[in-house]
Formats: C-alpha cells, sequence, structure tokens
C-alpha cells in the first residue's frame, strides 16, 4: 500500500491508462501545467499535447467535442474543473451525453468520463463550492460516482474508462490533502458496490465523499455512548447499491445519510424515500437527513462552518432517533 | 507582449485598429484619474497582504497593473450606466465609487461587507453605484451585461452598459450569443476585453484562434478597437467615442484594453508560465500609475510633495477600511437563511 492523495492517485491512474490505451485522450482547462489541482501532473510531458490537449474556456463546446469523439470509439476524459460549470454546459450532459444510448437505440456508446470537483469548506464561495452530483444522478442515463478516498478515485476512473456509458466523477476537494493507502495498480472499483467501513448494530448511516470521514468521526463519539453506527460508503450513487443499504437497514432498524449534497430533491431525500418504501416495516424511528441548509454555499468562514454538516450535527441527529421509540 | 508592438502589427491587418488616440485631460482630471488608480493599487496590495496574513480566505484575485482601464472607463460614464464584470472587480468598484470598507469587509467575510459576508471577493455588487456584480463563473457577466443595455433602451434611456470580460472569457459561447442579439438590436453595450494576456495559466496565443480581440465582433457588425490599456487617457478616449456611439443609438462596440497583470491569477499561482523578467519589463516600462505621475511631474501640475501626500491620504483610507474589515462582526448564522429568495 502506498499513500497518496486524490489527485496523485488520479494522475497515476491516468498515466497507466493512457499507456496501455491510445484512444484514452485528456481535454479541458490548464491541463498542460498539471491541471489545477495537480491530477493530470506528468501527463503532457509524457504523452504530449495531442493526447493532453488544453482548451480554451469553453466548457460547452470541449464537452460536447468531447461527446462526440466518443461516439467514434474515442475514450476522453473531459475534465470540468469545479462541478459548479456544469451549469455552463449541462446541455451537452443532460440531453446529449445522457441520452445518447437511449435515442439510438443502443446503436451508439459513449466511453466518456467526464472529472469534476466538488465541495464546501474553503471560502470559494457560492459559485466553487458546490456539490451537485445529485442533479446529474436524476439525470437518467448517466453514471455518477463519488470516491471518498484515493484508491477509489483512481478504480472508478479506471471502470469508468473501461464501460460503454457515461460516466462523471465528482472528486471532492475537501479530501486533496489527505493521504489515504492505495494499493500502488490501483485496481479497478466496481461501480455499484457499496463499502461498510464500520459495523453497527443500531443505525445505518450512508455517508458520501468527505462526509464519510465526518461520519467515522460521529460513530467513534457514539461509539463511547454505546451506540454502533454502521457506516456505509455507496462509492457510487449511479448504480446506488440498494441492496446493501437495505440489508442494513434490516438489521439496524434505524437510516440517516449525510450528505452535502441539496437539502430538497437530492440525494438524500432519494435515499430516505427509497428505505421507506423498502424498508418501512423494519423502521423503529423516522429516517433522517443530514444535510445543509437549502441555502447557497457562503463565503463568510463563520458562515461556511455552519452551512457544512459536522460531526457534531450527526451526532445530535442519532441521539434524537435514538430516543424515538 | 508589449501593448503598443501588438497595436501597429494590428494596424497593417485590421479596418479599425486604433489610432493612438489620447483623452486631453485638464489638470484636476490628470490628479484625480492618478488618485482613482492609487486608491484601486493600495487596496489590492492591502488586500494582499490580509489574504497572507489569513483574514481573506478562498479566491482573491487582484486587480494590480490593470488600474487605467476601470479609472479610465469609469470616468466616462454618468449616472445611470451600468457596469459589469468578472470576479477581478474590486477596482472596478473603487472607481465606481463604492466604499472601500464594505468591499474590504467583504473580502474579509463580514457582516459589514457590501453582500453582508456572503458572497466573498468574487461576488459583491453595488447596484446604487450602478454597479452589479462581481460573478464567478467566466463569461456569465456578458450576457447579464446585455440584459442592463436591453433595459437602458427599453426604458428609452440614453445610458449604456459596459460589459467587462477577460481575453479568456472571450472563448465562451454566450459571449458571441450576446453579440449577435446587441447588434440585432442595436443595444447600447461595450463589449469591453480586459485583454491581460493570461487566463489563468493559458497566454492568449495558445487559447484564441484570432488573437486580436476586438476584432471578434466582425461578423456580427460590431466595430471594434483595439486599445492601450496601461494608458488611462487613451483608455478614456476610447471610451468617449465608443458611449457616444452607444448614446447615439448606433449598438455595441468592442474595446479590447490590452492591459497586463503583475500578480498571480489569483493568490494561490505561483505564475510558472511566464518570465519573472516579462513581469518585471512591463512594470517598469509600462505602468500605468507611473506613466502618469511622469506626465504629472513633466508638465509641472504637481510635484514630489504633493503626490506623496496623496499616497498617504490614500493609504490612510485603504487603512482605514482594513480596520473596518478586521472589526466589523463575523454575520450571524441565521444570516444563513436570509436573502436566499425574497
Ligand atoms: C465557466 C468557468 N470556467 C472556468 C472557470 C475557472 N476560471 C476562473 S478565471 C479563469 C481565467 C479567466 O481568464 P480571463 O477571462 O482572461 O480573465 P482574467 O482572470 O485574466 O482577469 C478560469 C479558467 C470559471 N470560473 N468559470
Ligand atoms: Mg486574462
Amino acid at each position: 500500500m502506498k499513500q497518496m492523495t486524490i489527485p496523485q492517485a488520479v494522475a497515476e491512474a491516468l498515466h497507466q491508462v493512457m499507456a496501455a490505451d491510445p484512444a484514452v485522450f485528456l481535454i479541458g482547462e490548464d491541463l498542460a501545467m498539471g491541471g489545477v489541482f495537480g491530477a493530470a501532473k506528468g501527463l503532457k510531458e509524457r504523452f504530449g499535447p495531442a493526447r493532453v490537449v488544453d482548451t480554451p474556456i469553453s466548457e460547452t463546446s470541449f464537452l460536447g467535442l468531447g461527446i462526440g469523439a466518443a461516439m467514434s470509439g474515442m475514450k476522453p476524459v473531459v475534465e470540468i474543473m469545479f462541478c459548479d460549470f456544469l451549469g455552463v454546459c449541462f446541455d451537452q450532459l443532460m440531453n446529449q451525453a445522457a441520452k445518447m444510448r437511449f435515442l439510438s437505440g443502443g446503436t451508439v456508446s459513449l466511453p466518456l468520463v467526464i472529472r469534476t470537483t466538488m465541495g464546501a469548506g474553503d471560502g470559494s464561495g457560492a459559485m466553487h463550492s458546490q456539490s451537485n452530483y445529485g442533479l446529474a444522478a436524476s439525470v437518467a442515463g448517466l453514471r455518477v460516482a463519488c470516491p471518498s478516498n484515493s484508491a477509489d478515485a483512481a478504480g472508478l476512473l479506471k471502470t469508468a474508462l473501461e464501460g460503454p456509458d457515461p460516466v462523471v466523477i465528482f472528486e471532492h476537494k475537501g479530501l486533496f490533502d489527505v493521504e489515504t493507502p492505495a494499493d500502488p495498480e490501483l485496481p479497478p472499483v466496481p461501480f455499484g458496490k457499496a463499502r461498510t467501513l464500520r459495523q453497527g448494530a443500531d443505525v445505518t448511516l450512508v455517508a458520501i465523499a468527505a462526509m464519510v470521514p465526518v461520519a467515522l468521526a460521529a460513530a467513534d463519539h457514539l461509539a463511547k455512548r454505546g451506540i454502533g453506527v454502521e457506516v456505509i460508503d455507496p462509492v457510487t450513487i449511479n448504480p446506488l447499491d440498494r441492496e446493501a443499504i437495505l440489508a442494513s437497514v434490516a438489521k439496524t432498524g434505524r437510516f440517516a445519510v449525510l450528505d452535502e449534497g441539496a437539502a430538497f430533491a437530492g440525494v438524500a431525500d432519494a435515499l430516505v424515500s427509497l428505505v421507506v418504501r423498502e424498508a418501512f416495516r423494519s423502521l423503529k424511528a423516522a429516517p433522517a437527513a443530514i444535510t445543509p441548509p437549502h441555502t447557497p454555499v457562503p463565503y463568510a468562514p463563520a458562515l461556511e462552518a455552519a452551512w457544512l454538516p459536522d460531526a457534531a450535527r450527526v451526532e445530535a441527529a442519532i441521539l434524537k432517533m435514538m430516543e424515538d421509540v | 507582449m508589449n501593448a503598443s508592438t501588438s497595436s501597429n502589427k494590428s494596424a497593417g491587418r485590421g479596418r479599425r485598429a486604433s489610432k493612438p488616440a489620447v483623452y486631453e485631460a485638464s489638470p484636476e482630471e490628470l490628479l484625480k484619474f492618478y488618485r482613482d488608480m492609487l486608491l484601486v493599487r493600495r487596496f489590492e496590495e492591502k488586500a494582499g497582504q490580509m489574504y497572507g496574513m489569513g483574514l481573506i480566505g478562498g479566491f482573491c484575485h487582484l486587480y494590480i497593473g490593470q488600474e487605467a482601464v476601470c479609472v479610465g472607463v469609469q470616468s466616462a460614464l454618468k449616472d445611470g450606466d451600468a457596469v459589469i464584470t468578472g470576479y477581478r472587480e474590486h477596482g472596478h468598484m473603487m472607481a465606481a465609487g463604492c466604499d472601500p470598507k464594505g468591499v474590504m469587509a467583504e473580502l474579509t467575510g463580514r457582516s459589514g461587507g457590501c453582500s453582508r459576508g456572503k458572497g466573498g471577493s468574487m461576488h459583491m455588487f453595488d447596484p446604487a453605484k450602478g454597479f452589479y456584480g462581481g460573478h464567478g463563473i467566466v463569461g456569465a457577466q456578458v450576457s447579464l451585461g446585455t440584459g442592463l443595455a436591453f433595459a437602458a433602451k427599453y426604458k428609452k434611456t440614453d445610458n449604456v452598459a459596459v460589459a467587462y470580460f477577460g481575453d479568456g472569457a472571450a472563448n465562451q459561447g454566450q459571449v458571441y450569443e450576446s453579440f449577435n442579439m446587441a447588434r440585432l438590436w442595436n443595444l447600447p453595450v461595450i463589449y469591453l476585453i480586459e485583454n491581460n494576456q493570461y487566463a489563468m495559466g493559458t497566454s492568449v496565443a495558445r487559447a484564441s484562434s484570432e488573437i486580436e480581440l476586438y476584432r471578434r465582433g466582425e461578423s456580427f457588425k460590431i466595430p471594434g478597437k483595439q486599445v492601450d490599456g496601461m494608458n488611462v487617457l487613451a483608455v478614456r478616449a476610447a471610451m468617449d467615442e465608443a458611449v457616444a456611439h452607444c448614446r447615439a443609438g448606433k449598438g455595441p462596440m468592442i474595446l479590447e484594453m490590452k492591459t497586463y497583470r503583475y500578480r498571480g491569477h489569483s493568490m494561490s499561482d505561483p505564475a510558472k508560465y511566464r518570465t519573472k523578467d516579462e513581469v518585471q519589463k512591463m512594470r517598469a516600462e509600462r505602468d500605468p500609475i507611473e506613466q502618469l505621475r511622469e506626465l504629472l511631474l513633466d508638465g509641472g501640475h504637481t510635484d514630489e510633495a504633493a503626490l506623496k501626500e496623496m499616497d498617504k491620504e490614500v493609504k490612510a483610507l485603504v487603512a482605514d477600511a482594513a480596520a473596518f474589515a478586521t472589526e466589523s462582526p463575523e454575520p450571524d448564522a441565521a444570516e444563513l437563511y436570509t436573502d436566499v429568495l425574497a
């Protein structure tokens, strides 16, 4: 095992896949310098400008270009620097990429990967801090992955490139300075296989991306009070490992989801809905959705800290659930 | 790289390359230009320092080097005219007469900030001063600026809108959709390109098939002009022409200001994509404030002592803003839920 950050692991995975498969190319803004977060480090030097394509600030068209190239068998990795900028090119994502297979009756494949970053916590303000994977996941025809560590970030990228479908990978900036262990070969990570990071008998807590360490910290604290929290990282949002979540709820009888995405009509709501519909009879308490408030991400450090869910909020929500008999 | 060299080159190519026109300013006007540019520079230097001290977080894009543009542009506008730009907007706000205290306190994320701490460096507004933001998504303000001009025409005023954007933003598709509508409907909008040669780490030549950005309106029949954006008098002269064009109902105009940013793209940019020499040369030979300082002194309009006094006064203003921005209380957590919808 090697300690790596997410950008390091992604860069290494890209080195490996680009060396192995000439159909893979990278396209996005400021990649030649190694990418603004370092996830393209050394690629331009090694593979040249034909395969590491620096673009003008033209998201709509370079995403569209990537989709077009994928239609004819290339494997583009399109980088959208911040997921907030998906707003600029959302038509290409929602109408072109997502519907191509369906509208062509399966005759057109789209082995396209979109890498983007997300997340609040660093004072980047309302247009560089969102976590809008729920928006992408709400569109049928897109796969959506949310790695919580370096091994998953690299492995999901590899799986995405092996598959025939458009995949959006949301990497959380708040995790970029954290080194996590990864097998240096960076093996592919399967889609739709949740990971149970901690066993517990009392509450099932699903946490996504940067909320995973928050959930683990809360589970630690609650364990000291005799409450067993089972922490599940879904790894991908679409496909979603419903079975893993429902099996855990069947065991614990309580469900909470910790999600930095939308407070309304987002992934948290979708998971609560799933559990209520499919595991109603096992529930001993009303499920809890722990999300930021339904507001834009504020800049002021004091407000941003209040906006982001932390371990204390998770603990409070779970303690309340435990009282709810 | 040198602005005048490029305009010479373009003079041979484009029909509308600029004659090097300069505004004939009175001594009072010259002094005001000087003071306004100095305020922008001192404000930005202070913001840079405060960022270094950890009082400002996240992104912070300094305007140092480009002062002649916002000061020259603003001086040509009148009440009711509208200005909109991207995230490198502190200078435009100083030029528009916004309170330095409110701007600095927004940078520190305090309740006294002009967006009450919610917006931060990239998202600030002062509609009372005709300043409509402060936008974090590259290029988005170009459509909005077109809308400000639409409103001015709709309301039958003779006001204009200035939509500032960068050389990098010039490659966003919505810029061209805006160009087309603005000319189709003859909207009074000045598309003001601040060509500071770089978009983050990407030089104009690496991102643009046509590097003479003032020509980007040709297929929309929008006249364009390239201007020495390091010379406040050249900026003002070009603006006078563009404003007259717009107020006369002739539709949009493009002004490409050749300028330069001295600092990195944002505070976290080590600027490895250019040489220190390149920056040094620009500072030494083309600095907008130094150029005007020489003009003032050579023309006998002022003396060293008076300029020093002015600098002291400007620095005091900025120090006040910094003190306010440090002392203003943090916003109450309840503020999270306000202003989301009316
Ligand atoms: C839609 C979108 N894409 C990318 C970015 C990231 N970004 C911020 S500033 C910038 C460069 C813009 O350069 P330019 O327009 O020349 O303005 P300057 O920074 O030089 O003032 C980029 C790529 C963004 N904020 N929005
Ligand atoms: Mg620029």
